[in-house]
């Protein structure tokens, strides 16, 4: 059974059809990529994947739970995380904190025992401290744990948001361009770093993402987006040699 | 260990110790006699202000929704106490009565915070901030008009004079524009000093809780904090409901020490909050001690001015002009960086803290 | 018939309300901030009529002129001054916070100049009105110059920001600064144009507030401009029809239900019904919805 399956989904907007029809299967373990030309729905899709936007149409199962209709949060309850195209973070926090937020969930105390300081808010706030200066470790971004996410360079602060995302324990990780506006060292260190993620704790990713370098050197499967509709899908390489799709990305 | 509790706990230890200090001076002070019966008259106002200023720093700077209807909140913890003192006040010791008066106020006033929360933190903005103003001067208003009592009979309740027919046994609890008379003279300087540690107690250990954390994460990127299952509507809640009771204990402190209350549009209408509003802003958004001290000198400055008479409120209007356009004009930030360096940089960069 | 003189009162109200909420409306619109020091101005232009006519003895459209032209000069220099260096600031509240220090600053002024006392104000409009139904419907001159001055202001001020370079320059502005400095659109001097305007409605809303309640006290703006403000955001704020309607709506409710309900409740009243029209739109009746893109 695929982790996440997705069945004729389908949303517009007035008279505009954002997406139509879309359909993709994805296994756990598996580095998925979207891509598409400029406004062929990808984000959407995501909104959609995330409770952002509700469907007019299809399914959202994940590990065989129809999890279509769900809240934003309860969506990621269920085991789905995001980025951002526009990066999103908690900009007056410190580093650490941005991932420790992500890190809400999985270490509950009473808000009185915060308050309070009982052991059980030292404890769990020991354990969130230890938990995220090891995701932080894993985005090179250890160095940085005081500093505001706001202060940080651009690329970091992209790795950061992985991290955040990371930080809910989600059973799949959805990127939206994640190497947009990184320069080729960093891209590089970022697929190296999104493989690890792969390896080390068995996650799923799904990607959107315009730079083919990326694309080609880490998705083992591809679908291609093109007005809202799939236009193609498939193994990555065969996908990225189908005319249709060179046609779709340079024009007729 | 202890090196690291300090670093830790560097900001708090620093706000307790400098509000210790000021306490200690300001008791040698008051006991040596060294402070003219006006200015002693203005300390426990001082303790309540700044209390006020931190209840709503922690909706403003920490939430990061604009309230202008928080003396609202002192409004509604002042009248409940003043009442619970009322009706207690031939039955019950002093000590256990306030003790409990407090409870009362601060569980009134959280409990409005609670309801009056449920449709605010739903809008967004200018419109929250307008919709809080109305909330505020609602509850100015029905206080005004309304007549409460108790007698031999039971509970009277009216909106006007004549319909208010309570025996000559009963206590008079409400008594319209009148408001409430005869509530005990039991604030005090040391008391309000206790209650101010306690706020900031609860308002810093908050902060750097779990909770704390989701309520700033919803104010620095609501979408972002939806998308890594933090509850909203709940920690928005959370935070505005604690935020009106700490401006309820403010309230209870007030009404304990001015014993009467009428005319209470001064002191709990929109301009009240708007008052809280420039010590918060003055303070740093956001910033908890730049709060109590904003609070404090504010409150004082223009008092101590007594002397300048007709021009001390003329003269306040353009120190506050002046200070926000110091504080906060881009131009006078980067001139202030260039010129100053690295003595500002702390300063400012807590100033940035957006509030969106 | 006593409803309908009620009513007509109410209008009469609402409509010396929705000039002002026109004057804020278009100040929040376009500047994007809350001019808290609005109902301020309102006051000083009162004053400036009181000195003009009831104490100069100068003819009351002379009065209203001086008090125009310097509301006018007010508002701008204020804007130029106090808010426009605070324009950029990394917090909105830093403009807001220098706006109420302003409305203090205008206030004391007031007060050192006119002192605390009420002044009583002499009616411009010495009209003393029709009589409707046999004299069973009375209808006051000031009352109907009200409704009809307001109606004038709306009709002007729509040509004026649909017809003129100018008015369309605001447009402009209130959509998107960024994009209209880029069109070559001088954002500075499009807002002070709109500070210019609202402060210019201010002294006519003054003139007609205190030809209807004739005492003047350095505090009467205060009140009227937190009303207008409510008016502009029950309207929908940044719309120029939804001021009129929120103003006039507002000015109704007021009337009726101190006349029929309690009036010390009837503040209570009109901002109880601004709650429950921002809960069932958040935005206002008007007012644009914007969502935020993910």
């Amino acid at each position: 059974m695929a982790l996440l399956d997705i069945d004729h989904l389908s949303i517009s907007f007035g008279g505009l059809q954002a997406v139509l029809d879309f359909n993709v299967e994805i296994e756990k373990g598996e580095l998925y990529g979207l891509i598409g030309p400029n406004g062929a729905g990808k984000t959407t899709v995501f909104n959609l994947l995330t409770g952002v936007y509700q469907p007019d149409e299809g399914i959202i199962r994940l590990d065989g739970v129809d999890i279509t209709g769900h809240s934003t949060e309860a969506i990621n309850h269920d085991g789905i995380a995001r980025t951002f195209q526009n990066i999103r973070l908690f900009k007056a926090l410190s580093v650490i904190d941005n991932v420790k937020a992500g890190l809400h969930e999985r270490f509950p105390y009473p808000t009185i025992a915060g308050i309070l300081k009982l052991p059980s808010y030292r404890k769990a706030e020991q354990e969130m401290d230890e938990e995220a200066m090891k995701l932080l470790e894993v985005f090179g971004l250890a160095p940085e744990r005081d500093t505001l996410a706001a202060n940080l360079p651009y690329g970091a602060q992209r790795k950061l948001e992985i991290a955040r995302a990371m930080a809910t324990n989600p059973k799949l990780l959805l990127l939206d361009e994640p190497a947009a506006g990184m320069n080729p060292n960093e891209t590089g260190e970022l697929m190296d770093t999104i493989r690890f993620i792969r390896d080390e704790f068995d996650m799923t990713v799904l990607l959107i993402e315009h730079d083919m370098k990326l694309v080609s050197g880490i998705c083992d499967r591809l679908t291609v987006l093109n007005f809202g509709r799939i236009l193609a899908e498939g193994e990555t390489k065969a996908v990225l040699n189908d005319p249709e799709v060179i046609k779709a990305y340079l024009g007729d | 260990m202890k090196n690291s509790f300090l670093q830790k706990n560097k900001d708090e230890l620093l706000t307790y110790g400098l509000l210790l200090i000021f306490w200690i001076v300001m008791e040698v002070m008051r006991r040596g006699g060294m402070l003219t019966s006006h200015f002693s008259s203005m300390l426990v106002p001082m303790t309540y202000y700044a209390i006020g200023a931190v209840a709503l720093n922690l909706c403003v700077g920490i939430l990061g929704e604009l309230s202008i209807g928080h003396a609202g909140f002192m409004c509604i913890g002042a009248f409940s106490s003043a009442i619970f003192s009322l009706l207690f006040k031939e039955t019950m010791p002093t000590a256990p009565r306030f003790f409990l008066a407090f409870l009362v106020g601060i569980a009134f006033s959280a409990l409005f915070g609670f309801l009056i929360g449920i449709p605010v933190l739903r809008l967004k903005g200018d419109y929250l901030a307008i919709v809080t103003l109305a909330f505020g001067e609602i509850i100015k208003n029905i206080l005004t008009a309304i007549y409460l009592g108790v007698d031999s009979k039971g509970v009277h309740i009216a909106l006007n004079m004549t319909n208010f027919k309570i025996e000559t046994d009963g206590i008079k609890l409400i008594n319209g524009a009148q408001g409430v008379s005869g509530t005990p003279r039991n604030s005090s300087f040391t008391i309000g000093m206790i209650v101010l540690f306690l706020a900031l107690f609860v308002t810093t250990n908050l902060i750097k809780s779990r909770d704390g954390r989701a309520i700033m994460s919803i104010r620095d990127n609501r979408i972002a904090a939806e998308s890594i299952g933090i509850n909203v509507t709940r920690y928005k809640m959370l935070a505005f409901t604690i935020s009106a009771a700490i401006a309820g204990a403010a309230g209870v402190l007030f009404s304990h020490n001015v014993t009467t209350m009428t005319n209470i549009s001064n002191y709990f209408g929109y301009n009240a909050s708007i008052m809280l509003l420039v010590y918060v802003v003055l303070g740093g958004i956001g910033n908890i001690r730049g709060s109590v001290i904003a609070a404090m000198i504010l409150y004082l400055l223009p008092e101590m001015m007594r002397g300048l008479n007709r021009y001390r409120m003329l003269i306040y209007a353009i120190v506050l002009i002046l200070m926000m356009l110091f504080n906060w004009a881009p131009a006078m930030v980067d001139w202030r960086k260039k010129t100053f360096g690295a003595l500002f940089k702390t300063v400012t960069k807590s100033n940035e803290k957006e509030v969106a | 018939m006593s409803f309908l003189t009620y009513l007509i009162n109410g209008l009469s109200l609402g409509s010396i309300y929705a000039i002002i909420a026109l004057g804020y409306t278009m100040v929040y619109g376009i500047a994007k901030m809350l001019n808290f020091a609005h109902g301020d101005i309102i006051m000083i232009g009162s004053y400036i009529i009181f000195s003009a006519v009831t104490t100069s003895g100068l003819p009351p459209f002379a009065g209203l002129l001086i008090a125009i032209l310097g509301c006018t000069v007010l508002g701008v220099v204020t804007e130029r001054v106090a808010y426009r260096p605070l324009r950029q600031a990394s917090s909105k509240l830093a403009v807001l916070i220098t706006a109420i220090g302003v409305s203090y600053l205008l206030q004391n002024v007031a007060l050192l100049v006119f002192g605390a006392d009420a002044k009583s104000f002499t009616s411009l409009i010495p009209w003393k009105g029709i009589s409707l139904a046999g004299g069973a419907l009375q209808i006051k001159g000031i009352t109907i110059v009200t409704i009809v001055v307001s109606l004038i202001i709306l009709f002007c001020l729509q040509t004026f920001i649909h017809k003129t370079k100018n008015g369309q320059a605001m447009l402009a502005v209130a959509e998107d600064k960024g994009a209209a400095t880029l069109m070559g659109i001088d954002v500075n001097k499009t807002i002070a144009i709109t500070f210019a305007i609202g402060s210019s409605l201010a002294a006519i809303a003054g003139a007609l507030l205190c030809s209807a309640y004739p005492t003047i006290t350095p505090y009467i703006g205060a009140m009227p401009g937190i009303k207008a403000f409510v008016a502009a955001v029950f309207g929908g704020i940044g719309s120029i029809p939804g001021a009129m309607i929120g103003g006039i709506v507002l000015g109704i409710v007021e009337i009726l239900s101190r006349t029929y309900i309690s009036s010390q409740l009837a503040d209570a009243i009109v901002f109880g019904i601004l709650i429950i029209v921002l809960l069932v739109k958040p935005t206002g009746l008007l007012g644009k919805q914007i969502q935020e893109k993910v």
